[in-house]
């Protein structure tokens, strides 16, 4: 009895609380990293900790198993704070195997926590990973806090009741890594395994080993005190209300399904699956009872052709890709440009150029989405800075696109889209309708219909619905007469016309919110930021003046046209800080539009920016 | 809900038609617009949408919805209104060029899934916007602006194409015959579906005469298949019919064979094999050449099966609650002191 009591209670190991824990899980991309990660995740959303997440794997589907480029990892950052980056050095990290360990270790903290599978560690494990001695028996991990576990061994012994059998029983494994995990940081085991009995229901032997095995991870830190203390975060405090754990291309599509419902027209979504932007089709086709029409197109370029007729025949429309599959639309983007129809060109960007890096977070479509089209075509761009800020971004997207009858392009990336973060749920009755008004009667003499005969204010043109009698009219990629909308090749009229495009694109800036400026006004440096660096950008300023010194920071959510204040607040600081995950994108924006010697920080490595690297550029910069 | 009734002037617009005087882009306006105005639907409801090249100036010469887009996109742009409007009626013009060259695979994929789209291919065997050089159905040889040697270039068969991608409604036809496009136009019209129609189109600039062995008096006589649903493949007044051998169409005198051998044309066989070996007859209009509709087969449209599987969930689900969508994940809440409710 004694012994059970013992068992049974946790807490029988001293627990340390702590304000924030970074935990990385690594592994061969078979070992299931990605949903241990993403379990482990939502048990401490549930848990109601801060979290920020960074998924990071191989682009090939299975690269070959135990070798380098096969090692996929998840690292979450839990906190009782409000967070916003998945942190920078792991505090603890799980290698499945050699490979795993070899590739990860150098970022894991001194004295941090590693956990390995020791069963991986065999001859052959080690010679793919490179190792010519085993690190589990030399001095190398001596900085660490290793806990050796046989995991192959006590998965198979835990499964065995379970029904499962041959190649099948190691799949569990990562649900042991997972159940040790929980021990040591203290998460609530309900989440996971309520998790698993829904997931694998029609599979119960799998879901019954999956529960033995993360049961038996749990009670193996209990039974054997794997480790001298064990790790709490306490919840976080947050603004009440209520909360969801979401990724960035679940958010987005959120928005977009939002958008239709506000607007009252269906959503259409026409695109072809390209990573990082395929979750996005995929939320979305499961959505049809919201009147969701999705198209896997042949291609791109249909894809964004079958969003431009739907766009004409009077729908929400929609586009989605990643930078390869935006060079294909680029002569589409154009004509619906040229058409002036509303349409959402949704860009998740990754490592480019050309197949790049597809699975990494990287912002260089900046200057292709402001430039990257053939003749004077501006297009409103806006980009979306943290997962769970991408739904109110895409309602915004397409309220400019149908006030104004233009294509918006959204940009997101692979950092933003797969990440995810606890998310404050809006409340949905507050969000204002999105006014879309169709034409119905003739606007011209005569009965007549004048396709281009714009609105006074927006300089938007009319939006007709085929199936609308007497206003039957031709559109075409032809340079239009300005009011009739016949072809002209006049050399005044396509003056005219350029001028008037791109004046009603630069006329949306009367609708662009002023950009806030957040922290110290009299600071010396400003860091401006865009997209998914947001985080590790507020994070880094947090630090600074946590630690006395002074900084302020503004984020652009609109990059096209600019906020009307973006001048004014740049001229009130001595130095501008711009940080972003390419070679200098939006710095030659700002340089070119506001004469201002502003300093990049830029990085295209594959990986979003380490907060200390950001500090160390404010306190260069500050001296 | 009165039937409108209309004239052909319904159908034109005032803009001014551009093809070159003589070209037979004219003939096929006239059918179309005739067409139209015989059927008495609401004008409002066609949209022609039509890709780069002479054909595609069609839509602004109709007057009903149009887009003239870009370059060989029409039948994905004109895909996108049909899968979202099921209550038009979705025209798309295309030419050889812009169908089987730059947009092949938009063609091929919109026929495969049976988009409802009725898909008129205008082929005269030559770039004519661009000035005359050789297409992806000018024949081997044929010495244009970019092949002074001839061209090397195998063409397309379209009908052929069209039969392999799965197209459900196959038909063929000619510019200067408009009571026989007529006809087709309206046996597409009906069709549930994709429908491909080959036109062949006298470019009387940069390829006269092409379809001489069709249209020249003496030679149609002798060239021109008119295929019949449910009749006996038989032409040349009677004197040569088509038979199988060996899965072959063959052309054979009529009297040399049992008139039970010759093959009686079935537009609606399941199996489109023998559509396709009436198709091989001839790789273009250079001798015996089937015109009329090579298949007409029943199959789901993807524009109805989208549309049943929108509506199937609505009926199972309920119409979409979007604060239940959010909270889908799993919610906590935090309290007015900031803890964790779970």
């Amino acid at each position: 009895m004694a012994e059970e009591t013992a068992t049974s209670d946790p807490a029988s190991t001293p627990t340390e609380t702590t304000d924030k824990i970074v935990v990385r899980f690594a592994g061969d991309s078979g070992d299931g990293m990605q949903l241990a990660g993403t379990r482990f995740t939502d048990a401490s959303a549930l848990f109601g900790n801060d979290l920020a997440t960074l998924p990071s794997f191989p682009a090939e589907i299975r690269a070959p198993a135990g070798t380098l480029p096969g090692v996929s990892s998840f690292q979450v950052q839990i906190a009782d704070y409000d967070i916003l980056t998945a942190g920078d050095d792991p505090d603890c990290l799980v290698a499945m195997n050699p490979a795993a360990l070899q590739k990860n270790l150098k970022d894991l903290r001194q004295g941090g926590t590693l956990i390995v599978n020791k069963d991986a560690f065999d001859e052959r494990n080690l010679a793919k990973a490179g190792y010519e001695a085993n690190p589990l028996e030399d001095e190398s991990l001596a900085g660490f806090r290793v806990i050796e576990v046989p995991m192959d061994e006590l998965t198979k012994e835990a499964v065995k009741d379970s029904g499962v059998s041959g190649r099948n029983v190691l799949r569990s494994k990562n649900f042991f890594a997972l159940g040790l995990m929980a021990w040591l940081f203290h998460r609530p085991t309900e989440p996971t395994i309520e998790w698993v009995e829904k997931k694998f229901a029609k599979l119960p032997e799998v879901a019954a080993a999956n529960t033995a095995a993360y049961r038996a991870g749990y009670n193996f830190g209990i039974t054997t005190e794997a480790t001298k203390t064990t790790f709490e975060v306490k919840p976080a405090t947050l603004p009440p209300g209520t909360y969801t754990n979401v990724n960035g291309n679940t958010a987005l599509a959120w928005g977009l399904v939002a958008a239709s419902q506000k607007s009252g027209l269906p959503l259409f979504y026409g695109t072809y699956p390209i990573t990082p932007a395929s979750d996005i089709l995929h939320e979305l086709s499961r959505h049809k009872n919201f009147g969701v029409r999705t198209l896997q197109a042949e291609d791109e370029i249909a894809g964004i052709g079958s969003a431009i007729g739907a766009a004409f025949a009077g729908n929400l429309a929609v586009t989605g890709s990643s930078g390869p599959g935006i060079a294909l639309k680029s002569e589409s983007i154009s004509l619906a440009f040229m058409l002036e129809l509303p349409l959402i060109v949704i860009n998740v960007q990754r490592g480019g150029p050309s197949t790049g890096l597809p699975t990494k977070p990287e912002q260089s479509d900046l200057l292709f989405s402001l430039y990257g089209r053939h003749g004077e075509a501006p297009l409103p761009i806006l980009a979306v800075a943290s997962p769970s800020e991408a739904f109110e971004t895409a309602i915004e997207a397409v309220r400019i696109a149908v006030k104004y009858m233009t294509p918006v392009i959204l940009l997101s990336d692979n950092y933003v889209a797969n990440g995810s973060e606890p998310w404050k749920l809006p409340d949905l009755n507050a969000i204002p309708d999105i006014e879309v008004s169709f034409a119905e009667h003739p606007n011209g003499p005569n009965g007549t219909f004048l396709p281009y005969m714009r609105n006074v204010e927006t300089f938007a043109r009319p939006w007709a619905k085929p199936g609308t009698a007497g206003l039957e009219h031709r559109v075409g990629g032809l340079e239009k007469d300005a009011i009739t909308g016949n072809v002209s090749y006049d050399p005044n009229n396509h003056q005219l016309m350029t001028d008037t495009r791109a004046w009603k694109v630069a006329n949306i800036a009367n609708d662009v919110p002023d950009i806030e400026v957040s922290g110290d006004e009299d600071a010396k440096v400003l860091v401006l930021g865009w997209g998914s660096t947001f985080g590790s950008i507020r994070a880094a300023c947090n630090r600074t003046r946590r630690s006395g010194g002074k900084v302020a920071s503004a984020h652009l959510r609109h990059l096209n046209p600019l906020p009307n204040n973006l001048g004014e607040v740049l001229a009130s600081f001595d130095k501008i800080l711009i940080p972003e995950l390419n070679t200098g994108q939006l710095l030659k924006i700002i340089r070119a539009e506001f004469l201002i010697d502003a300093t990049g920080l830029n990085k295209v490595a594959g990986e979003p920016f380490r907060v200390t690297e950001i500090e160390d550029k404010i306190q260069e910069m500050s001296a | 809900m009165t039937i409108p009734s209309y004239t052909r002037a319904d159908f034109q617009t005032d803009q001014e038609v551009r093809w070159c005087p003589g070209c037979g882009d004219y003939t096929i306006l006239a059918s179309v617009q005739a067409f139209l105005a015989e059927l008495g639907r609401p004008r409002e409801e066609f949209v022609f949408i039509s890709g780069i090249g002479c054909s595609s100036r069609f839509p602004y010469y109709v007057n009903t919805y149009g887009m003239h887009s870009i370059h060989g996109r029409a039948p994905a742009i004109a895909s996108g209104v049909a899968a979202t409007r099921p209550d038009l009626s979705v025209w798309v013009i295309t030419g050889d060029g812009d169908g089987l060259s730059i947009g092949g695979n938009h063609l091929i994929h919109a026929l495969r899934r049976n988009v409802n789209l009725k898909i008129l291919l205008f082929n005269n065997q030559i770039y004519g916007l661009t000035k005359g050089q050789y297409s992806p159905t000018s024949e081997v040889g044929k010495s244009t602006k970019s092949s002074p040697f001839g061209s090397v270039d195998y063409p397309f068969n379209p009908v052929s194409l069209a039969l392999g991608a799965e197209a459900s409604y196959v038909a063929r036809t000619l510019d200067m015959d408009r009571k026989h496009t007529q006809a087709i136009l309206e046996s597409a019209y009906e069709h549930e579906g994709s429908a491909f129609i080959e036109i062949y189109q006298n470019c009387n600039v940069f390829n006269d005469k092409a379809f001489i062995q069709l249209t020249g008096k003496e030679e149609r006589v002798h060239n021109r298949i008119d295929l019949e649903h449910g009749k006996p493949v038989v032409f040349d007044g009677g004197a040569k019919a088509v038979v199988l051998r060996n899965g072959e169409a063959t052309v054979v005198d009529s009297s040399s064979v049992d008139p039970g051998a010759i093959l009686v044309h079935d537009e609606t066989r399941p199996d489109p094999s023998i559509a396709f070996a009436l198709s091989r007859l001839s790789h273009g209009p250079y001798g015996p050449t089937p015109l009329g509709v090579f298949r007409k087969v029943s199959r789901p449209t993807y524009d109805g099966e989208v549309n049943a599987q929108v509506q199937a969930a609505k009926d199972k689900q309920g119409l979409g609650d979007l604060e239940k969508l959010i909270k889908s994940h799993g919610t906590w809440t935090v309290d007015e002191s900031g803890v964790n409710g779970g």
